[in-house]
């Protein structure tokens, strides 16, 4: 139904760009490059546990961190945990593992710089960008994907929701207090309440995508997903990182795949 | 009876433009932008003969022998009593219905729009319903309103220019990147009337779009709504519960019986004149013949509750960096006496819910404190947020905005048996107790279905008997309620006002979260205006209507 538009109309204006990490460089990086970065580190360090190849990795992914313009506070929300998990399993090989103090420092590292770059992608990518760049650069089923996006608005939703249940419970004298056995059944009522109520508003959510034609034929875009120069050499870059990681460790001997 | 067809603005003689095709060229090459409603097209014409629907594991019809032609361009409003099947109706003619559409059940007759069978997949068709928090797609208002351009596949470099005159044409006042969450109701309901309109709809379906909205944001979208008759040609069709705000936009009624067709047809004037006191005894709002509140003032007494210094934040939002929720109310100081009723009332988001959990002893102050005063406080001294909660709940009522929230069993017997078991009512005198309640909510043929199976009405009168269901004689001493009337219809409010009267002459004291003008104008004895954080100084319930800018009843 869409008449050709007027080749004399007006530009339109500049597509929205990534509005999440203060302009920094890694955050105008596209969604889906940054995706293909934490998947690349990944794979390069999955099969491989020595300390040279995982530092090397995580020496970039601190580098990105620099350019990622990413609050601190986020950053320790986000963070934190991987440390606090990568720290107790290097502590847990020193103490108790027969390998050593590499090779526990080696584990501990191959965590933090496996979920670095993950976690940077995650934060500083916009979930609308994000879909965009998945759907448009990756090509990953549209509908699904718009679904999911859709999904996540009613998440505050459904946390405000589950706040007014337990006022409620407390309104009608139900408190579990120290009783174990009564909070269970508490929160089993509360949990069944809040799925009806789930699914009504998401079936109201689709009733009204479906009313804008969600459901029709195909879609065109309205926000384009830039691929530029810089997001080509990001992953060029990180392959040669995980290749140097790799060489470097072989050479200075440390190299020690995960099942050997 | 079926009236004839009011002549219809949209089909004089103009270029009939059908779905599809391109539009006129000289259409396309203007510079300025095409306001958004208008284009060669006419509005739809919708056409129902014998259509009948019932809901999937449902044996009754909704709506049966359905009659009715709409000529493209005419404005008509859907009345009928609560379950007469209004919605169902939108929802057919939106194509939200059918086998492989979002609502399943049985259709017969037919249901043609412009002659083809409805279906949601039409590029000209728009639909609003109740929650904008439920119909805004995207997190950003611009990419919200490409929504559906998107998935009419509309060129990108034609999408922006549409979005930001349907933008426009709503009055939206801030940028395309204004994220949708940080919208007022009223706003987010005008901004999926722009997703609809950029949409350049022939068929506008509008399901009480006003419904969730405060007085300011329901009169600005009905403005807008107003201005459609300029912009557009659309065929629009509006079901609305208040029908008097709405009578004047449009050019025909049309009146649904429960299960049956079309039970009055015509001009607003007329339908009104000629059925005003069956529709009104139906339970639908009729201009003119609203129920009128039981008069206040109530007996009045001492002080029950008193909240010194009271200070809320919002919670905060889920989520990656998540910040401490803003205050939602400051330093209030409130008394609650006995035998009164008090209205707080202010915009939406204002604080007002959260106000009424914090008097009720259900969260926790910020700062201050909520202590119990009186009679109430020989059930206990410490402020109330620290009460148990078994204690709480046998002096205090509340009832939740949405019903659904409160029900904590599997059946309305139960529902109803669950207080007064608690403290401590024989088995005996519980059962008789229980059985006059559902007799007098008319609930009886209902006593042992799930509650959450309940119409609205049906809810709502339960919900109200769960937080006083202590037993005839122990009514709480405090009755809290948000939004108690909102959406029900004239029978079910009447009942509503007549027990919170009862309750207030026998010395409770209730305090309700509204924006019911008929219950400001009539039933309040004070209003206490909630608004950015603040609370007023109570004022008489009267002021309380101008403050909120509308009309006396």
């Amino acid at each position: 139904m869409t008449p050709p538009h007027a080749a004399t109309g007006p530009e339109p204006d500049a597509q929205p760009e990534d509005t999440r990490g203060g302009g920094a460089w890694f955050a105008r990086v596209n969604p889906a490059a940054k995706l293909i970065v934490a998947l690349i580190a990944a794979a390069g360090l999955i099969p491989v546990i020595d300390v040279v190849t995982s530092g090397v990795v995580l020496a970039g992914g601190l580098c990105l961190l620099a350019v990622s313009g990413i609050e601190r506070r986020l950053l320790l929300a986000l963070a934190g945990p991987f440390v606090l998990m990568g720290c107790s399993i290097g502590l847990v090989n020193l103490v108790f593992g027969d390998e050593g103090a590499m090779a526990a420092l080696g584990t501990a590292l191959r965590i933090m710089a496996i979920a670095l770059p993950g976690i940077l992608a995650g934060a500083t990518s916009d979930p609308t960008d994000l879909t965009d760049a998945l759907v448009q650069r990756l090509k990953i089923p549209e509908r699904p994907a718009v679904g999911v996006l859709a999904a996540l608005r009613l998440v505050p939703l459904l946390a405000a929701q589950w706040r007014t249940l337990t006022l409620a419970r407390r309104a009608r004298g139900i408190e579990a207090g120290r009783n174990p056995f009564r909070a269970v059944t508490i929160f089993v009522g509360k949990t069944f309440a809040l799925l009806v109520r789930s699914i009504r508003t998401g079936t109201l959510l689709a009733m009204a995508m479906d009313a804008r034609a969600f459901a029709a034929g195909p879609r065109s875009h309205a926000r384009l997903s830039r691929w530029r120069a810089r997001d080509t050499w990001l992953i060029a870059a990180s392959v040669v990182l995980v290749a140097c990681a790799h060489a470097l460790a072989i050479a200075v001997g440390t190299w020690q795949p995960l099942f050997m | 009876m079926s009236g004839p067809a009011t002549v219809s603005r949209g089909a004089a003689g103009s270029g009939r433009h059908v779905a599809g095709e391109p539009a006129p060229a000289s259409a396309l090459r203007s510079q300025r932008p095409e306001p958004v409603g208008r284009s060669a097209m006419t509005g739809a014409r919708v056409e129902l003969s014998g259509w009948g629907w019932r809901h999937s594991g449902r044996h009754t019809w909704a709506l049966r022998g359905v009659d009715l032609a709409i000529a493209p361009g005419e404005r008509v409003l859907l009345l009928g009593s609560s379950g007469a099947g209004k919605s169902t109706l939108l929802h057919a003619m939106a194509g939200l219905t059918g086998d492989d559409a979002a609502i399943t059940g049985q259709s017969e007759g037919t249901l043609l729009v412009d002659g083809a069978p409805a279906t949601a997949a039409r590029a000209d068709l728009g639909f609003v319903a109740q929650d904008p928090q439920t119909q805004l797609v995207m997190a950003r208002a611009g990419d919200d309103v490409a929504f559906g351009l998107e998935n009419l596949a509309v060129a990108r470099e034609e999408i922006w220019p549409r979005v930001d005159a349907a933008l426009r044409e709503v009055g939206f006042p801030y940028g395309r990147q204004r994220s949708t969450a940080a919208l007022s109701g009223g706003e987010q309901q005008r901004l999926v009337l722009a997703g609809a309109l950029a949409m350049r709809p022939r068929l506008l379906l509008l399901d009480e779009p006003t419904a969730n909205l405060d007085p300011a944001g329901a009169q600005l979208v009905r403005a807008q709504v107003a201005r459609l008759a300029e912009i557009s040609e659309a065929t629009v069709v509006l079901v609305e519960h208040r029908v008097a705000e709405v009578a004047h936009l449009v050019d025909r009624v049309v009146v649904l019986d429960p299960g049956g067709g079309v039970s009055a047809d015509g001009s607003p004037a007329d339908v009104f004149a000629a059925h005003g006191p069956r529709l009104a005894a139906a339970g639908v709002w009729v201009p003119g013949h609203e129920p009128a509140a039981p008069p206040g003032p109530g007996p009045g007494g001492a002080a029950l509750i008193e909240a010194a210094g009271c200070s809320a934040r919002a919670p905060a939002a889920p989520g990656m960096g998540a910040t401490a929720g803003p205050m939602v109310i400051e330093n209030a100081d409130v008394t609650v006496r006995a035998g009164t009723a008090t209205a707080l009332t202010g915009p939406n988001g204002g604080g007002k819910s959260t106000l009424l959990t914090l008097l009720a002893g259900l969260s926790r102050p910020l700062h201050g404190a909520v202590r119990p005063r009186g009679s109430l406080a020989q059930a206990g001294t410490r402020p109330l947020d620290r009460w148990p909660a078994r204690t709480l709940a046998r002096h205090i009522g509340t009832v939740f905005q949405h019903a659904e929230d409160q029900f904590v069993t599997g059946s309305v017997r139960d529902e109803l048996r669950f207080a007064p078991l608690r403290v401590g009512m024989g088995e005996r005198e519980t059962e008789e107790w229980v059985t006059r309640l559902l007799h007098q909510l008319r609930l009886t043929t209902l006593a042992d279905v799930h509650p959450f199976t309940l119409s609205g009405g049906e809810k709502r009168r339960l919900s109200v008997a769960t937080a006083l269901s202590c037993g005839p004689d122990r009514a709480p001493d405090v009755l809290f309620l948000d939004e108690p009337t909102f959406g029900q219809d004239t029978r079910t409010w009447s009942e509503l006002v007549e027990l919170l009267d009862t309750l207030r002459a026998a010395g409770t004291a209730i305090v309700m979260a509204t924006h019911d003008e008929l219950l400001l104008g009539g039933f309040v004895d004070t209003a206490l205006p909630v608004a950015h954080g603040g609370v007023g100084t109570p004022v008489p319930p009267e002021r309380a209507l101008d403050l909120a800018g509308r009309r006396h009843p």
